[in-house]
Order: structure tokens, then C-alpha cells, then sequence
């Protein structure tokens, strides 16, 4: 039998995805049958938004090898962007699926627009200093998402950043934004299945894209910037790229958010830094690079903290222990030296027991 | 025989130190080539201007007629060189074939959209870089370690791999920066075989620097002698390595 | 004359930044990392005070000297335990990581001991205000104290590093490490002893930052944590004298855009500065230039 590289990869993708949609299946059940709590069935929506997040993350993070700390203010650009469209167009566009599929694609574009942005000094800096200006940028978009007053009437948008008030909307205006209250009323498009979906398609690109041409290049630059230059590869065209498809996934991953609660607003901690180290958590506990660890580590880590109340209040702290330790226990050298040694010594230990037995 | 490379007063300093100073050079079409020196006589600076990591102060690079200077590092690996460096710098985290393979990128291409929609270029494609980066490894003899990750790769064949991606660009010039450091003598003298392999097969200019004078003597076919980053002699092997004044230059006084 | 009261409370809290500032930039220039859990170390620090103060009824600047001892204490265990382990790592991600999760736990550690209510510190400062042009400008002795207190703290810090023999290990280990470890230089104990300084400065900024700002609570230390990062980078980081500035500066420009601009707009208009900063000059004001060696 001819055993390729490219085979095997995919047969890795298929069984992701197939996870995906067994549990998928298994909540839908669960769901069609009642036995689905009703704060559980709240989550559902939550958790596609977060595995999305947690993969477009990952690409950043684990593919390209650059710490973004910015990247729920992507999912706030998408958030805000799709609700926007939504509301405008509810009385004009009742199709909801249609409405909701060009929300998404406004999110996802805005947000795209966004990381691209940030990509630009992202070609410039490196490590800490980048980590430290996305974080920036995520907290520019969330300062200036809180003060924005948005209103549409007859007339066309009126936009203030004062209060609703200064907007002067005629009669027949709406306000579509109103500062820190942010947006209320989106049409609630979203549900478990599109959220489904949606993930399965954030894993079928981003999967592909990192087992394709592309994806080897932008590994490359993550193990060697130096080397990837020597043969060739344009580093600011892929870091860009990279940037902007996580973005972009982020926007998409907002686009469900806005249109699955009642209100949206940009204050406390749903799009601040917090809210993407959390996203980062959950990256780390699933393994740096490892896409389909993301997509796991995501949905045990939401679902955890419900099953457990007991550990709530201790949550963030056990989750702060473990992250350190995983990064210890990944990272070191020395723990890299003890695991090898380790590994050698079971092996061993196998092997010798595997010839005792062929004796 | 006409030149692959033409190198004219080339100069670089950095804070008033001058590192590589007024150095020329010429190598013809398929030479093996070498560049020895003591330690910081500015052998690597040389590799570094080449290859546009620096950018010279003075001089001129033409690489085949065709001028080098003022292109960056992308641009010069495309115009035709290509290079290993002294600190062995692979991608780690990849599969030795897949280090070869983004070797290959800019010689067999899809779109990005048709790699993440898998459309039939993608597989084309990706079956004949499969089949071109195995063609490569079997060379240097690779082949069977074509799925381990580079960084588990013993010292010896990280080298190999190395030149193995750098082939995969398709230079006309390949740059090897010590290509024998930290081998042993059985493998440097597989190693030398492997590159007079490599010249003949695949019809390759090269330019190597390197301490091991065994290995200089025994392939090179021309040497220039650097000290204080200045060309100190240049010419044919054994008239250079006989010559009392690079003895002195590497001996001291 | 309301705009040379923001001036200097800009002054005031640009102070605060500019010793956090210190802490941050010690601890880059050394050992190359971002100590994400600086700025938690603040708000421990302005926990211990206050529990010394309230609970123990301690004098202030007693509960201030044993702030900065547990500090210390933090700041030298923190490093051993999390960061030592990755000074090698090959990824320079994993110890930036780990400081998040290190911020993360003091975080909730001072949740859990502490709890998530507001505590009311109660100020360090007995000094009166200097009220000039009949009232018109107050300077409060919070301010007055914060301004002097960080400038000794420049003034000997410059000096430390400077003239001591620890101090020229310091800049030793920042340029070199292989060289200083080399030279027969304790590479580990100067490196703690960097984070040690940086803690016990981020206890002093904790007791400053809290009597301008009385609401502490477990999260208190993050935002003046980053802010002072971000003060460090725009002073350039690695430069005792650019954490001054660049504190003083973001301090400056955040009173003045919260007074003239929007007070919900400030920190946007901090960040933005940083962006634009990185951008023009990625080595900050003061900082150096660092090439990577091929």
C-alpha cells in the first residue's frame, strides 16, 4: 500500500470533524429530548462561538508562533457590525437564514478589515511587543464600541459619540446604537445548527489552509524566520495573511454572538483583554498548534464549571494552576529532558516485556 | 567557462569597524569554491551580503549577468542563491520532507483558495512536490527518514537536510557555511562526496566556507583566503594553501 | 488654572506609572520577558498595606516596609517557580504565557483571600494640600508625595545601577548572559534580585496608586499594570530614565484626554499613542536598537 503524508492528514481532519458532529448529534438529541437542561441549551450557541474563536486563535498562536491578545475585539467588530446590518435591514430582508448568511459575511469582512490593519505593525514587531499592541488594539475597539451613538432615519446614519440625544433623529428614526447600552433588538438568527456549521466550516478552512502550501510556509516562518526568508518565502504576506483569517473567523464568531442574545454591548468583560486570555486558555489547554485540542479543550472547559458548581468560585484559579503548569510541563527543557528520558525508560520497559512474551 | 558569480570591491562596516572591505571575487559556472579564513575574518559577513541579510555600503554582486544589488533576501533566493548557515536553522517543528517541500514553494504553486478548497490543482501539485521533495532526500540519502521531524534528526543529517532544502529553491549558486562543523571524519568525508555528488547531478555552482582544510583541499577547486575582511590571497587550491602567508594568517606570527 | 490642576495630576498618576514602569523595564531589559503579573503585584501589595493598616493597625510606613518585604518574597518566588523553568525555552511565548497565568493566579488567590468586594483604602499620606490662588489650585499631598518619592526612587535606582558592583552585574547579564555567566557573574541571583527590586517598587506604587485611587479590588493592579507597560515601551524599554518620561507622559495624556477629550475615550487615546509609538520608532524614546544575529 502507498502511504502518503497528504492521506494521513486528512484522515486526522476527517476524525475532527467528526467529532464535531457526533457531539453535535449527541446535544441535538439530548436537546429534541428534554434532558438537556435549559441553562445547557443556553450554552450551546456560546460554545460553537468559543470553539471558533479558540481555533481562529490557535491559527495565530500555534501556526504563525505569534501571541495575539486582541482577539475578542475582532469578534467585537464583528458582533457590532453584522448587528448593525441586521437591524437595518429586518423590515426589508424577512428571509431570516439569507439575512443572517450576509450578516455573518459583513461581520467576517469588517473584522478581516480589522486584523488586517493590525497586521501592519504586526510586520514590525515581534513576541511581547506584539502581544502588548493587539492587546491594545482590542481595548481601542472595545473603548470606542462603549461610546459610539448610531441612528438611522430617513435622512441616512447619524453618528455621534456624545449621547443618543445629540444625534437628532428624525421621527421616524431608530437608534441603532446607543453608547454603553449598546444594541438591543437584533433579530435572533442564530441557533445550535448554523453555530454547528459555522464550525465545521472554521475547521474545514483553517485545517486545510495549515495541511496546504501556504500553511508549510507559515509554519516555516514560525520554527525560522531567518531560513523561511533564505528560501524565499514572503514573510509579510503570509503574517498578513494569517492575521487577517483569524480576524476574519473572530468576526464570524461575533456575528453569532450578536445575533444570539438580546442585547450587545461592549462593556464589562465580554470583549476586553479578559475575555481573550480566556480564549487563549483554552488554546493552551488544548495544546499549542493542535487544532483539534482547541476545538476539545473549549468544549470541556465551558461545560466543566456548569457540571461542577461546586468549583465555580475556584474556577479561574484552578484554570490559572493548570495553565502554568502545562506550560511548564510543555515548555522547559529540562521537563522536554525528563519526558525523554521517561519515554525511553516505558519503552523500554515494553520492549523487554514484548520479547518475553514472543519467548 | 563563463562566471556564475562576480563579486567587486565589496564593503560593508558596522560602527566604523570594517567588517568586509574592498572584497572581490569571481567563480565560474560549476566550480566548487571555497572561502577559508580565522575566526571573524568576515567569512559569514561575505555569505550575509550575498544573500542580502546586510546591505553593502560599496561594491557590486552580478550573479549570471544579472545584478544583485540593492534586492533583499526573498528577492535574491529567487534570482538564484541559496544557503545553509552555520547555526544550523531548520524549520524544527516540520517533517523532514515537508522542510523540503516549503523549499519548493516557489517553484510549484496553487492559490490559497485552491489549496483550502482542495481543488484538483492542489492535488497535482502536491503530488509532484510529494515526488520532487522524495527525489531530493533519496540524493542526500534522506529517504527514509522523509516523516520525522527535523529537530529529532541526529547532528550529521540536520546538515544534509539543510542543503537538501536549499536545493529545493533550484539555485544556480548554493552557499554552504561550514557544512563539515561538528561532524566527524567519516562524515565529513561522506559529506564530501555528497557535495562533489551534488555539483555533478545537478550541474550546481558552490561556494562553501569552511575550517576543515582536508575537506578544502580535498573538493575546492579554487579558494580565496580572507583575513581582517580583506581578501588576503586568492587562486588555485594548492598554491594558495602552500602559500607561507596564509599559513601565518591562520598560525600567528 | 483648572488645566495646571489636571497637569499635575497628571504628574501625580504619570508617577504612579513611571515606578511600575521601573519594574517592567528592569525586568525586560534582564531577563528579556514581559512580567504580565507586574501589575498584580501591585494590587497585592496594596492588600497587604491595607490589611496592616485596618486590621493590625500598623502605622503606615511600617505596613508600607512590610508590603514591600511579602512583595519581594512574591516576586523572587514567582520567578523561580514559573519563569526560571523557560528562560530556555525555544519559544519565547511560553514564559509570556505563563506571567498570564501567573497574573491570573494572584488574581483570583486575592479573590478567594480577599474577596470581590471594593475595599476603601484609606491613604498612606498625611501630608495636608497646598491650596495656591486662593483655592483656585490644590495640590494634594498625595501628589507631592507620589512625585517625590518617585524621583528618589529614579535618582537612587540610577544610582544602584551605576555605581554598585550588583548594579553592574545587572547591566552585565543584560547584554550578555552567556559573557556575564562567563565573567563569573551569579547570572540566577541577579536576575532574582531584579525581580525582587521590581516587586518591592510595585509595593510603593501600589500605596501611592491606592491613596490618589481608593477603590481596591483584585483587579485593581491590571489596567496601571498595562498602562506602565505601555509607558516603559514608549520610554523604550530596558531605560531607567525612559520609564520616568514615558511615565510622566502617558500619566499626562491620560488626565488631560479623560478632562478635554472623553473619559471613556482616555485609555483608547493611551493605547493609541503606544501603536503609534511602536510603529515610528519600535524602540521607544530612549531605548537601543537590537539586531538578530545570523
Amino acid at each position: 500500500m502507498k502511504k502518503t503524508g497528504l492521506s494521513k492528514t486528512t484522515r486526522s481532519n476527517f476524525i475532527t470533524y467528526g467529532i464535531v458532529i457526533v457531539l453535535a448529534a449527541i446535544m441535538y438529541i439530548l436537546q429534541l429530548t428534554g434532558i438537556l437542561s435549559s441553562s445547557m441549551q443556553g450554552f450551546l450557541v456560546p460554545m460553537c462561538i468559543y470553539v471558533i474563536m479558540a481555533v481562529s486563535l490557535n491559527l495565530v498562536v500555534g501556526i504563525l508562533g505569534e501571541l495575539s491578545l486582541g482577539h475578542a475585539g475582532f469578534m467585537c467588530v464583528g458582533a457590532y457590525t453584522s448587528a448593525i446590518f441586521s437591524k437595518c435591514m429586518e423590515s426589508t430582508l424577512t428571509f431570516a437564514p439569507l439575512r443572517f448568511g450576509i450578516a455573518i459575511l459583513i461581520g467576517a469582512a469588517c473584522a478581516a478589515i480589522f486584523g488586517m490593519l493590525i497586521g501592519i505593525p504586526v510586520l514590525r514587531l515581534k513576541g511581547d511587543y506584539l502581544a502588548i499592541v493587539t492587546l491594545a488594539f482590542g481595548e481601542i475597539i472595545k473603548n470606542i464600541c462603549n461610546v459610539i451613538n448610531l441612528g438611522l432615519d430617513s435622512e441616512g446614519f447619524h453618528l455621534s459619540l456624545k449621547n443618543s440625544t445629540e444625534l437628532g433623529l428624525a421621527e421616524d428614526g431608530m437608534i441603532i446604537i446607543k453608547g454603553a447600552q449598546g444594541i438591543s433588538g437584533t433579530p435572533k438568527d442564530s441557533n445550535f445548527l448554523i453555530g454547528v456549521v459555522l464550525v465545521l466550516v472554521t475547521l474545514f478552512v483553517v485545517l486545510n489552509l495549515i495541511n496546504s502550501r501556504d500553511g508549510r510556509a507559515i509554519m516555516s516562518i514560525r520554527d525560522n524566520r531567518i531560513a523561511a526568508e533564505s528560501i524565499g518565502i514572503n514573510i509579510t504576506k503570509y503574517k498578513l495573511m494569517v492575521f487577517t483569517i483569524s480576524a476574519a473567523f473572530a468576526g464570524v464568531a461575533g456575528a453569532l454572538y450578536s445575533h444570539n442574545f438580546a442585547t450587545l454591548t461592549a462593556t464589562g468583560d465580554k470583549f476586553n483583554y479578559n475575555a481573550s486570555i480566556m480564549i487563549l486558555v483554552y488554546v493552551v489547554l488544548g495544546g499549542i498548534g493542535n487544532i483539534r485540542g482547541s476545538v476539545i479543550a473549549t468544549i470541556i472547559l465551558y461545560i466543566l464549571p456548569e457540571k461542577l458548581r461546586f468549583l465555580s468560585d475556584y474556577r479561574m484559579l484552578v484554570y490559572a494552576i493548570v495553565l502554568i503548569i502545562v506550560m511548564l510541563y510543555n515548555w522547559s527543557p529540562k521537563m522536554k529532558e525528563y519526558r525523554a528520558i521517561a519515554k525511553a525508560k516505558i519503552k523500554e520497559r515494553f520492549g523487554r516485556k514484548k520479547e518475553e512474551k514472543a519467548v | 567557462m563563463t562566471n556564475m558569480l562576480e563579486v567587486s570591491n565589496l564593503s560593508i562596516s558596522f560602527g566604523g569597524l570594517k567588517a568586509v572591505n574592498d572584497f572581490s571575487m569571481t567563480i565560474k559556472k560549476g566550480q566548487l569554491y571555497g572561502l577559508i579564513g580565522p575566526n571573524g575574518a568576515g567569512k559569514t559577513t561575505v555569505f550575509n551580503l550575498l544573500t542580502g541579510v546586510y546591505k553593502a555600503d560599496k561594491g557590486k554582486i552580478i550573479l549570471d549577468g544579472k545584478s544583485l544589488l540593492g534586492l533583499n533576501t526573498i528577492e535574491i533566493n529567487k534570482a538564484g542563491i541559496a544557503r545553509t548557515f552555520q547555526n544550523i536553522r531548520l524549520f524544527k517543528e516540520l517533517s523532514v520532507i515537508d522542510n523540503v517541500k516549503v523549499g519548493l514553494h516557489n517553484h510549484h504553486k496553487y492559490s490559497t483558495l485552491e489549496g483550502v478548497l482542495r481543488l484538483p490543482r492542489f492535488f497535482k501539485v502536491e503530488k509532484e512536490m510529494q515526488e520532487r521533495a522524495m527525489d531530493l532526500l533519496r540524493v542526500m540519502g534522506l529517504d527514509g527518514e522523509a516523516n520525522v521531524i527535523a529537530a529529532n534528526l541526529p547532528y550529521g543529517k540536520q546538515r544534509k537536510l539543510e542543503i537538501a532544502r536549499a536545493l529545493a529553491t533550484n539555485p544556480k549558486l548554493l552557499l554552504l557555511d561550514e557544512p563539515a562543523a561538528g561532524m566527524n571524519p567519516n562524515e565529513t568525508e561522506e559529506l564530501m562526496e555528497t557535495i562533489r555528488f551534488v555539483r555533478d547531478r545537478f550541474d550546481m555552482t558552490i561556494l562553501l566556507i569552511e575550517h576543515d582544510m582536508r575537506l578544502v583541499g580535498g573538493i575546492c577547486e579554487e579558494i580565496t583566503v580572507l583575513n581582517f575582511g580583506q581578501v588576503l590571497t586568492q587562486g588555485v587550491t594548492s598554491e594558495v594553501l602552500n602559500d607561507p602567508q596564509v599559513i601565518t594568517a591562520y598560525l600567528g606570527e | 488654572m483648572s488645566f495646571l490642576n489636571y497637569l499635575i495630576n497628571g504628574l501625580s498618576l504619570g508617577s504612579v506609572y513611571a515606578i511600575i514602569a521601573l519594574g517592567y523595564t528592569m525586568v525586560y531589559g534582564i531577563a528579556k520577558m514581559l512580567n504580565f503579573a507586574h501589575g498584580d503585584i501591585i494590587m497585592v501589595g496594596a492588600y497587604i498595606i491595607f490589611n496592616c493598616m485596618n486590621g493590625l493597625g500598623m502605622p503606615p510606613l511600617v505596613a508600607i516596609l512590610a508590603a514591600m518585604a511579602l512583595c519581594t518574597v512574591l516576586g523572587i518566588v514567582i520567578e523561580k517557580v514559573a519563569y526560571r523553568p523557560l528562560r530556555n525555552a525555544s519559544s519565547s511565548l511560553a514564559v509570556l504565557i505563563t506571567a498570564i497565568g501567573v497574573s491570573y493566579l494572584l488574581q483570583n488567590v486575592a479573590l478567594l483571600i480577599f474577596g470581590a468586594d471594593t475595599k476603601s483604602f484609606s491613604s498612606v499620606v498625611s501630608l495636608e494640600a497646598i491650596k495656591l490662588f486662593d483655592g483656585q489650585l490644590t495640590i494634594t499631598g498625595e501628589a507631592i508625595v507620589t512625585i517625590v518619592v518617585c524621583i528618589v526612587i529614579m535618582v537612587g535606582l540610577t544610582l544602584f545601577v551605576n555605581k554598585t558592583k550588583a548594579g553592574q552585574a545587572m547591566q552585565a547579564v543584560s547584554e550578555d548572559k552567556g559573557a556575564a555567566q562567563l565573567m563569573g557573574i551569579n547570572v540566577n541571583g541577579t536576575i532574582a534580585l531584579t525581580f525582587a527590586i521590581g516587586s518591592a517598587l510595585a509595593a510603593v506604587a501600589g500605596a501611592l496608586m491606592c491613596s490618589a485611587y481608593p477603590n481596591l479590588t483584585p483587579y485593581s493592579g491590571t489596567m496601571p499594570g498595562i498602562k506602565a507597560f505601555v509607558a516603559a515601551v514608549f520610554g523604550g524599554i530596558g531605560s531607567i530614565p525612559g520609564a520616568m518620561v514615558g511615565g510622566l507622559v502617558i500619566g499626562v495624556i491620560e488626565i488631560l484626554g479623560k478632562a478635554y477629550i472623553s473619559s471613556q475615550l482616555a485609555d483608547a487615546i493611551v493605547f493609541a499613542i503606544l501603536v503609534v509609538v511602536l510603529l515610528v520608532k519600535p524602540t521607544g524614546l530612549l531605548g537601543k536598537n537590537i539586531q538578530e544575529k545570523v
